[in-house]
């Protein structure tokens, strides 16, 4: 069987639906009767609620009910539940469903008014009568981390939410034999979710038959339904979760939130479905974000640069709450050695809490930062030891006849963290190549002679992609020969229905119409994880795989018995099962799926199993390593601090492609959102933990006239793991991209010896980088 | 206390009227009164360009004009631009370019797209960039946008 979808550029099954205007999103799912919610949200950073009276706020006409604390009955009453339990959680510290009696960030929930429509529940929210004690915020992370800091609960003694090590090797050795030790200090700022649908949630509980429905713009379904179960003390059978289009995840939609539980508990109360819409305000102070961490690394190399020991420390902004544990945390760290072969690491973290939006994973989770470390470290050497930043990146990278090749960390899951496959010194010799590098010195002096600054920056990543346990796939073929496929894997855009259509297809040798493929409804397939960390791809593409398979297998087997000929004689082709020498004895996979299913009754034939279907959570063996190297060219402007970003180029290695053109589309879309972390997106606090910027024209995202043109190309390492050799490619577009920019407006701005020591760069703060450190005449 | 008008509005070619409260914006009429969901809200204070609707042959952000003021006026919402099953050239562009992943911003990227290919049959990269810079996509990276926007802009002519 040929592959003819399989590495194609299929065009996406998901569009035409979307194009027209008729996809469903959560707000575009109407149901009778439906009511709508909107919540009071707190006005402080950190503050005793004293006293609540929502009387006038339930007198308003068109008000169905007001929850505070006090309405929220048993056992919803308890702190939200730690979904990501580790040991090295010192203070677990959740939120509850509705503030109890203390808040800490602005925008925490208090109350929760049901009415008539939207606009009538806010109407009643000015109508809360509300007393508030305000206490001392918490706000700049690493004043938080000091022993008398004040403190974001006011419960706790200090502000330590957790502290990690890692650490491999002899660290000491390493330092006290290096010919340098360097230094290199930064912070990073990862932004906010803002995919252009925030979050959404209708939830419909039908008394009768006691079961909840809940229609919600999440990543994760089944971890809303298992987190709803656990607070509803409700079998998980009597919820059903259904992620319908949803309008792009980035992180932050994989969570789960107080808002579940509420909609839910008011649809319970009132008999009646419940839509909660969060609005774009709500996005800005409720939905988590990726905020500060504070790097301080030491590094140790030898006089050709060659690079054996980091070692420091990161103190991580954890906001509020710690609602997905330490995995942000960790997937800062374990990855931190990169594409570099590193002999020894020791690096402490300290998670700390503040008055702010709690700190959970945008697109890449601690991946970007992890690699944006290891890229200052790189340039750290290069400029110190005036070795060409390309120059030590080859001195360093793991060798193709290292693979597989442990790095001495060991993954939050308890295995070692092991680059399955790569070749990371091709990779970025193409990078380079794609963005005429060697000629690009030349092009920079001309432009210097012209006023201009260019500047060129390289950035080289790995990406541990597809992590465990598995996503569940189902394929079946009905009396039709009709495929049903169905998994677990919610998508937001990143077209999961296409790729598993494609594999499918290939497999069971059908035409991609006669494919029917249903996700992201808990209802229609038992199990699943979720869509985060670059996982669904590797894990959908090797369960479908594996179930289609057993299908084929299982349809050929009872065709050799009705047809009585060989199993190797068979071939299957637009669905018809024919032997391949006597081409008119066919029988179709309708037909065979009919003999597996007869009606009440009926036989399976002898020695074969009922319905041709098959289940498979055949997942990749160990996690595939994707890798990238990217080149970019920026002009600055040193009057104003512009940054101009001039092009992109991308070299990337994701091993097969089930489908080129969505792989190049998440890769374009990812360095997009990596140059809105290097240059824009950046939630600001006052001190007393107010935010700055909740609208767009404040808080600014990237827009089509700021992009460069983006090119990419390719490398195709296969990755052993998995029997298609996959490996995920949804986060590798933004990994690398903060730090290639960050290095090129240092490259442009050379003679000023501008030493960037955080991101976003804002033109102002390049402004005052400039000043402070211009010594020459310009 | 809630102020309502009787309006009329004439929505993808059909006259359409409807009782609304006057604090409604188009978007939410569009969306509540006529469920014509394919209009998104993604940010509701003019923006993202999400909602972007054409009323008398001018692109406008739906979150930002109310109901009532477009009463007696013609509106194109992205369920207008294709003809039954038959996708118009912007449209098919953007599914052939992969111009979109998740779709929400979508409908705003085709209205806007199709009102600036309208008077601009001929557009250089530069000017698509320029007509979409009122439009914010967190997926695509506008790349694929913009190509879907050039290849349309040549069917259109074509045609
Ligand atoms: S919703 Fe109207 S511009 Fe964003
Ligand atoms: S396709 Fe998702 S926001 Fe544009």
């Amino acid at each position: 069987m040929g592959a003819r979808f399989f590495g194609a550029d299929v065009l996406r099954a998901e569009d035409r639906t979307l194009l027209k205007g008729s996809g469903q999103y959560v707000d575009d799912i109407r149901l009778e009767g439906t009511l709508h919610g909107a919540f009071l949200r707190s006005p402080h950073a950190h503050a005793i609620i004293k006293s609540i009276d929502t009387t006038k706020a339930k007198e308003l006409d068109g008000v169905h009910a007001v929850y505070t604390y006090d309405e929220i009955e048993e056992p919803l009453n308890q702190p939200i539940k730690q979904p990501y339990p580790h040991p090295l959680i010192r203070k677990d510290i959740l939120g509850y469903p509705l503030a109890k009696e203390e808040v800490c960030h602005v925008g925490e929930a208090i109350a929760f008014i049901v009415a008539d429509t939207r606009h009538i529940a806010e109407d009643a929210i000015p109508l809360i009568e509300i007393e508030f004690e305000t206490l001392e915020a918490a706000v700049r992370v690493r004043e938080a981390a000091l022993p008398n800091a004040p403190t974001a609960h006011k419960d706790s003694k200090d502000n330590i939410a957790a502290e990690l090590n890692i650490k491999f090797g002899d660290i000491e050795d390493t330092f006290s034999s290096a010919d340098h030790v360097l230094e290199t200090s930064f912070l990073q700022h990862r932004g906010g979710c803002h995919a252009m649908e925030g979050r959404a949630i209708l939830a419909s509980y039908n008394s009768s038959l006691d079961e909840l429905t809940s229609w919600s713009a999440t990543q994760c379904p089944y971890l809303i339904r298992r987190s709803l179960a656990g607070h509803f003390q409700m079998p998980e059978s009597r919820i059903r979760i259904i992620s319908p289009d949803v309008g792009g995840g980035f992180g932050p939609k994989a969570g789960f939130y107080a808002e579940e539980i509420i909609t839910a508990f008011a649809s319970k109360k009132l008999g009646k479905p419940v839509k909660w819409i969060e609005d774009r305000q709500e996005h800005f102070v409720t939905t988590n974000t990726q905020r500060d961490s504070w790097w301080d690394l030491k590094i140790a190399c030898d006089n050709k640069g060659r690079i054996s020991g980091v070692r420091g420390k990161i103190i991580t902004d954890q906001g509020a709450y710690i609602p997905w544990g330490l995995l942000l945390a960790f997937t800062s760290m374990t990855p931190l050695p990169g594409p570099y072969k590193i002999l020894s690491m020791d690096i402490d973290q300290q998670v700390v809490f503040t008055n702010t939006v709690p700190n959970t994973p945008v697109r890449g989770a601690g991946r970007p930062n992890a690699a944006y470390a290891m890229e200052r470290v790189i340039e750290t050497v290069s400029r110190h030891l005036k070795i060409g930043s390309a120059e030590i990146r080859r001195r360093n990278f793991v060798e193709k006849k290292d693979f597989p090749y442990k790095t001495g960390l060991i993954h939050f899951n308890g295995t070692p963290m092991s680059y399955d496959s790569g070749d990371y010194h091709q990779l970025l010799e193409k990078a380079l190549d794609l963005a005429d590098f060697d000629n690009f010195f030349e092009r920079q002096k001309q432009a210097r002679e012209n006023g201009q600054f260019l500047g060129i920056g390289i950035s080289s990543c790995i990406e541990d992609t597809g992590n465990g346990p598995y996503e569940g796939v189902t394929v079946r073929v009905d009396t039709m020969g009709k495929v049903y496929v169905s998994s677990g894997a919610a998508s937001q855009g990143q077209g999961h229905k296409t790729v598993l259509t494609q594999i499918v297809a290939d497999q069971l040798s059908v035409n991609i119409e006669d494919i029917h493929v249903e996700i992201g409804d808990t209802s229609k397939f038992p199990q699943g994880v979720g869509t985060v960390a670059s996982r669904v791809g590797v894990n959908i593409g090797t369960a479908a795989f594996s179930a289609a398979n057993e299908v084929r297998e299982k349809a050929l087997n009872l065709a050799a018995d009705i047809l009585e000929t060989d199993l190797e004689d068979l071939e299957i082709e637009d669905g018809i099962i024919r032997d391949k020498s006597r081409k008119n004895l066919t029988i179709s996979l309708g037909e065979i799926a009919l003999k597996l299913a007869p009606m009440s009754g009926g036989a399976v034939p002898a020695g074969h199993s009922a319905s041709l279907e098959s289940t498979s959570y055949q997942a990749s063996n160990g996690m595939p390593h994707a890798s990238g190297s990217n080149v970019c060219e920026v002009e600055v402007d040193i009057g104003t601090g512009e940054v101009k970003v001039l092009n992109y180029c991308v070299a990337h290695d994701c091993g097969k492609k089930i489908n080129p053109m969505i792989v190049e589309g998440q890769i374009v879309g990812g360095v997009v959102h990596g140059i809105g972390n290097a240059l824009f997106e950046e939630m600001i606090y006052d001190d007393g933990g107010q935010p700055q910027n909740t609208n767009y024209g404040e808080y600014l995202l990237p827009l089509a006239t700021e992009m460069p043109p983006i090119k990419v190309i390719h490398q195709e390492t296969p990755s052993p793991l998995n029997p298609l050799g996959l490996k995920g490619a949804g986060e590798g577009g933004t990994i690398p991209a903060a730090a290639a920019i960050v290095s090129a407006i240092e490259n442009a701005l050379t003679e000023f010896n501008v030493v960037i020591d955080r991101y976003p760069v804002t033109p102002e703060y390049l402004c005052n980088l400039i000043d402070k450190e211009n010594q020459i005449e310009v | 206390m809630a102020d309502n008008r009787e309006i009329t509005i004439k929505v993808n070619g059909k006259d359409m009227t409807t009782y609304v409260e006057t604090r409604l914006s188009l978007g939410d009429v569009l969306r509540e009164h006529f469920h014509l969901t394919g209009t998104h809200l993604g940010c509701e204070h003019g923006v993202c360009g999400a909602c972007t609707v054409v009323v008398d042959g001018e692109p406008i952000r739906s979150c930002l004009m109310l109901g009532v003021q477009a009463h007696g006026k013609e509106v194109t919402t992205v369920e207008g631009l294709s003809k039954g099953e038959d996708l118009h050239p912007i449209q098919e562009a953007f599914w052939k370019n992969h111009g979109l992943q998740c779709g929400y911003c979508t409908p705003g990227f085709l209205t806007t797209l199709f009102s600036f290919l309208e008077n601009n049959s001929d557009p250089t990269e530069r000017e698509i960039r320029e007509a979409i810079s009122g439009n914010i996509c967190r997926c695509t990276g506008y790349q694929n946008i913009v190509n879907a926007a050039l290849d349309a802009a040549k069917v259109m002519k074509g045609s």
